[in-house]
């Protein structure tokens, strides 16, 4: 025999009660920690795909869409940028790394990237099997990619114009898969990358077709005395006024290029720089109005439990003051009848709270069996925060707080008063 | 053993009740008499540790009990004294077996379930350990009530009107076994009441007026 036996057996003596205070907290908190374990995967997700990167320069047109597209890979292209304007920028004494992006295509809604080796380094990525890719139409590919579009090593496939599945097939080239790519916990899992001489043999015959698109056919550039490469990409000749790419990643030499490069690359009537860091921000403040109104709403239900508690245990409490008398009688002393209450209020919380975070990662888990979406972002429900703990301790706060009025009537019962007064 | 001298108390509103000089020996059984209102409950409390501030002297196995602080008196009232009261109160929410574990448990006594059974067994009460108490007869629960004032085994037990709601084959009953389980735990037994059918029961009576 001890209190918790006793408090536990005042709780399953009231199951409905009982049931119904754990439900209504379980939720509020179960709101709370899906939110809390969503943004901050989100958040983080966003910081590790853009780090690195301090400046996007891409076709002018939305800034969001530019690093939507460019970093996160989920927007479409603002445009193409000549190469030759592209160099311009990467030349700039400021920039310390520039790495080019050829947008365009996808297999399955996972993109083709065109770009260098410089890219992958970005996310630390290594490989799992295979090699990089080397020559033209090689890919290496993401983590995700092999896993959910099914690729092997050495499979063949041809791309689909667009980024969504059921585009124009380029059927002409087939991509050949060289290597895959340990999971990078990164956009990276769900990129096929290659070189960007590949995307423009892609297109080259898709510009053939349609008329209105002006591509010229690639030349298998043979380096002479007087060949001087380009920069960004070594087998073209600089200053090539053809060439297109879709961006270019930029990181700064130093904090002026943060300060300078913005307004130079602006100042540019074809060009666009749009910072990661100052996009994203404005991203989370638009999305934060709906995070904000959720929050609001978990905390309504918390107060509401809090309450609900604070008046079952007064209710309780009148019921049993015959309880408390003869509890009295037998030798409990008053701090311990006080400790009683607080431990039953502190009980419903801590058990309330512990199923909504159950209840939060478990919602969390299905999401991320059911919806691939929130795969492709990286987002489970196994991961646990800190903050996870200042919810539990939080909620066996409101418990004793919600338990308190009721314990210290419970401290003050008068027996006499009560035994005597039938 | 239970010694009151010069014992008066003041409800704060109303005028100090006095009572009379009582001294009841070890393993005595006592009979407290009065009408309502004679103060029967008040004297009954007051010897019992569960009422305060009275004035005058009241000693339990030579302890002045308003000398102790409030948790030693618990603590004193937990493992000398037993209670039966009118309405049995017994903790709803809980099994026989886990009433009666709470007496020990609050006296901070370590808990015996050889001698719950024990208890229940001297009582009727054999195979009712695990029932609810809310699924026993108003004659099981009062039984249940007597053996958690005996089962710690107390040197005084008090009981407050344990027989007036009863008929007299139950009246003569309670009394009886009440009786028996005090003499078998060689506890002293006071009982307060205005029943007279309980004058015939128990010789020492003191009568209040």
């Amino acid at each position: 025999m001890n209190l918790i036996i006793l408090v536990w057996n005042y709780l399953k003596a009231r199951p409905l009660n009982t049931a119904i205070n754990i439900i209504l907290l379980a939720l509020g908190i179960a709101v709370i920690a899906i939110l809390l374990l969503f943004n901050r995967q989100l958040e983080e997700k966003i910081t590790d795909n853009a780090r690195g990167i301090d400046l996007v320069v891409g076709a002018k047109g939305s800034p969001l869409q530019l690093i939507l597209c460019n970093i996160f890979h989920i927007d479409f292209p603002t445009g193409n940028i000549k190469l030759a304007e592209a160099e311009r920028i990467a030349r700039n004494r400021l920039v310390k790394k520039a790495i080019p992006l050829a947008l365009g295509d996808s297999y399955q809604s996972y993109r083709i990237v065109g770009t260098n080796q410089a890219y992958a380094d970005l996310y630390k990525a290594t490989l799992a099997q295979g090699a990089w890719w080397k020559k033209d139409l090689d890919v290496t590919i993401g983590a995700n990619v092999a896993a959910l579009a099914g690729l092997k090593l050495g499979d063949a496939f041809a791309s689909a114009h667009g980024l969504t599945e059921g585009g124009h097939d380029h059927e002409e080239h087939k991509y050949v898969v060289t290597g895959i790519m340990a999971p990078t916990n990164s956009v990276l899992d769900n990129l096929i990358l290659t070189n960007i001489e590949s995307i423009w043999v892609m297109h080259e015959e898709h510009g053939d077709e349609n008329a209105d698109e002006t591509h010229e056919a690639v030349h298998d550039v043979q380096p002479t005395a007087s060949f001087k490469p380009s920069p960004l990409i070594p087998s073209i000749a600089a200053g090539d006024s053809v060439k297109e790419v879709t961006s270019v990643l930029i990181q700064y030499r130093s904090p002026m290029g943060a300060i300078q490069l913005p307004r130079l690359v602006n100042s540019q009537s074809s060009l666009q720089a749009a910072s990661p860091a100052f996009e994203t921000a404005r991203l989370f403040s638009i999305l934060g109005v709906g995070v904000e109104i959720l929050m609001g709403f978990a905390y309504v239900l918390i107060v509401i439990s809090g309450l609900s508690i604070f008046i079952a245990l007064y209710n309780s409490l009148k019921e049993r003051r015959y309880d408390m008398a003869i509890m009295r009688s037998m030798g409990a002393s008053r701090s311990r009848l006080l400790i009683s209450i607080l431990l039953e209020g502190g009980l419903l919380t801590l058990f309330g709270s512990a199923v909504g975070l159950a209840l939060g990662h478990g919602v969390l888990m299905l999401l991320a069996g059911m919806v691939e979406e929130t795969q492709k972002a990286g987002i489970t429900g196994m991961v646990f925060y800190t903050q996870e703990w200042i919810i539990l301790v939080g909620s066996l706060l409101l418990g004793l707080l919600c338990a308190l009025i009721p314990a210290i009537q419970a401290y003050r019962t008068d027996i006499s008063r009560v035994l005597a007064g039938n | 053993m239970i010694t009151v001298s010069n014992l008066s108390f003041n409800y704060t509103t109303s005028a100090a009740i006095r009572f009379p000089e009582i001294e009841v020996n070890a393993g005595e059984h006592c009979l407290l008499l009065g009408e309502s209102g004679s103060g029967k409950t008040t004297l009954l409390h007051l010897m019992g540790g569960l009422l305060r501030g009275y004035s005058g002297s009241v000693k339990l196995d030579n302890t002045e009990l308003s000398q102790l602080s409030e948790t030693a008196l618990d603590r004193f009232r937990g493992r000398h004294v037993g209670f039966v009261f009118q309405k049995n109160h017994l903790i709803s929410a809980l099994s026989v077996r886990k009433n009666l574990a709470m007496s020990p448990y609050l006296a901070g006594l370590p808990v015996d379930q050889q001698r719950i059974v024990q208890v229940l067994d001297d009582l009727g009460l054999e195979g009712k350990a695990d029932h609810r108490v809310t699924e026993l007869s108003h004659g099981q629960a009062q039984r249940v009530a007597i053996a958690r004032a005996v089962l710690n085994k107390p040197s005084i037990i008090f009981a407050d009107e344990p027989t007036s709601a009863l008929d007299d084959t139950n009246c003569d009953r309670v009394i009886r076994l009440l009786i028996d389980a005090a003499s078998q735990n060689n506890a002293t037994l006071v009982v307060a009441t205005h029943d007279h059918r309980l004058k015939n029961k128990i010789t020492r009576q003191i009568q209040l007026r």
